[in-house]
């Protein structure tokens, strides 16, 4: 690595970032070939928290290998359970009770929206301003403690499993959400124009790290960085799973292709979370909460593939199996890694100042990235 | 395109491609010699348009490898597989990353797991991994005494 810092033939400087850095919220180590103040290459290295969870889930069997992933994208952890359930009850056939299908949409749609507030709170630190942070979080803080009465965890979940979620709702559960989406339509009107009209704010995102709609197929961004430069890619509305095909909700879409762009995406997407939770909290069925399932799981020979909406993108989980009670081979594409992809091509040519607003506004979570 | 009307353009393209069946989408097996050609047919083939590619996989079956690609495409909607097999000694196939993006990483990736060698590849380094790590732990025969717990 020493022969890195220093500078290029061309006298260039190279300068490192990370893998302990403030704004990367995470082990990630970027390499920048800088000319003055312009970034000519970044180069991402990464693997700093690599623990080969493809591999360890080979030895793991269908019920234990959901408490790994909720340690892939640990903002997410339902979403991914919900992957790897839906994945497992794909290849087994299974039907879930309709109660177990609106909880989980619920759970998601929570955890979307405590993950994006974490977003916009660090974001927002990592342009300068501060007190955004403390609000996010408090708001969050709500949401991990409707998680805790429910699941007993406040970030690795490990609660939708195969055949429908692990335990029942919390007699409080509609109480506290309800309360919750009500005060936080409020706040985050106030926290929007806190933040989205400031001025300063809005010069710091604007045209920086540009993508065309047409590179962010290429590189398979997906999720907000993707529709912020206009492509229709929600797995919600397009491969509808659960009970999102009955629901009313809009996939946002901006034009700008700009760091600004996919700001304002998963802002106008966490109002449309509350409105799904707000169509679903009083709707939730009677009934079993698990479909009835052989204590051990054997899923036939075979290829299976699900996909979902996390809150950074498409989630892919690819099994493919033997017959046996563990996976023979499993693959997840994970939505980070392809959105960081992009990073070098949206940054060569942009301001070194500018890189924090581009990481930020791609919502890089590094144990997604690194698995 | 229904995958009857897939199966017939992409039978169009390469007549030795065998289809598999069973799968949720269309899957077909080509040679890796002839999988770069196809490739570009693909992603530029009118009707076709397989602009994103979403899955690049290797599957370690012992006896051979098998590269897995999953496209897709985002203007008619239709997905297909794609698999290659290569040889698990010299494992090689042509790099995508050229006609795909993503593949690029992806490729480093299965590169840096399974030792998959990508011919023309612009930076093919290891990705997770340290530089200095020796083998490639998706490999089914790959042993660590020190760090893989057996249950």
């Amino acid at each position: 690595m020493l022969e890195e810092v220093g500078r290029t033939e061309q006298g260039d400087m190279i300068i490192n970032m990370g893998p302990q850095h403030p704004s990367t919220h995470g082990v990630l180590h970027l390499v920048i070939t800088l000319h003055g103040e312009t970034i000519k290459k970044v180069e991402p290295h990464l693997g700093y928290i690599h623990r080969s969870i493809e591999k360890m889930c080979e030895s793991l069997t269908y019920r234990q290998f959901i408490y790994v992933t909720s340690r892939m994208d640990y903002l997410s952890s339902h979403i991914n359970n919900h992957a790897c359930a839906l994945c497992v009850e794909k290849g087994l056939q299974l039907e879930i009770p309709p109660r177990a299908q609106v909880i989980r949409v619920l759970m998601d749609e929570l955890t979307r929206l405590a993950s994006h507030e974490l977003w916009w709170g660090a974001m927002a630190m990592d342009l300068g301003a501060f007190t955004p942070f403390f609000l996010a979080f408090r708001e969050r803080e709500t949401i991990t403690d409707i998680m805790e009465d429910t699941c007993g965890a406040r970030l690795t979940m490990n609660y939708i499993v195969p055949g429908g979620v692990m335990a029942d709702l919390h007699p409080d559960f509609q109480k506290r959400v309800k309360a919750f989406i009500k005060l936080f339509r409020e706040k985050a009107d106030q926290y929007n124009e806190l933040v989205t009209g400031n001025v300063i704010f809005q010069n710091r995102m604007k045209g920086v790290g540009v993508l065309s709609g047409e590179d962010a197929i290429s590189y398979g961004c997906t999720g907000p960085t993707a529709r912020g430069s206009g492509i229709a890619c929600d797995i919600r509305k397009l491969y509808p799973y659960e009970v999102y095909s009955q629901l009313k909700f809009e996939e946002p879409l901006e034009t700008g292709c700009d760091s600004f762009a996919r700001y304002l995406v998963r802002i106008r997407e966490m109002y449309q979370s509350i409105s799904i939770i707000e169509q679903l909290i009083d709707q939730i069925p009677e009934g079993d909460f698990q479909a009835k399932t052989k204590a051990v799981l054997k899923l036939p020979k075979g290829e299976f593939y699900s996909r979902v909406e996390t809150a950074r993108g498409e989630l892919g989980v690819y099994i493919v199996s033997e017959g046996a009670t563990t996976p023979y081979r499993i693959k997840f594409r994970s939505p980070g890694f392809s959105n960081l992809s992009a990073l070098d091509h949206m940054a060569r040519g942009g301001k070194i100042g500018d890189l924090v607003a581009m990481m930020g506004t791609l919502d890089l979570v590094i144990p997604d990235i690194d698995r | 395109m229904t995958s009857e009307d897939l199966k017939s353009a992409v039978t169009a393209l390469l007549p030795s491609g065998v289809f598999e069946e069973g799968g949720e989408w269309l899957t077909v097996q080509v040679d890796p010699k002839e999988w770069k050609a196809l490739a570009a047919q693909l992603r530029n083939g009118a009707g076709l348009d397989f602009d994103y590619l979403f899955c690049v996989t290797c599957v370690d079956w012992k006896t051979h490898f098998t590269m897995v690609y999953h496209l897709t495409s985002t203007l008619h909607r239709h997905t297909l597989v794609v698999k290659c097999k290569l040889d698990r000694q010299q494992p090689a196939i042509e790099t995508v990353c050229d006609i795909w993006r993503t593949a690029e990483f992806h490729e480093r990736e299965q590169y840096d797991l399974f030792g998959v060698q990508f011919l023309n590849h612009p930076d093919l380094r290891r990705l997770l991994l340290t530089d200095d790590f020796e083998g490639y732990p998706l490999r089914k025969d790959f042993e660590d005494p020190v760090n893989m717990i057996k249950l």
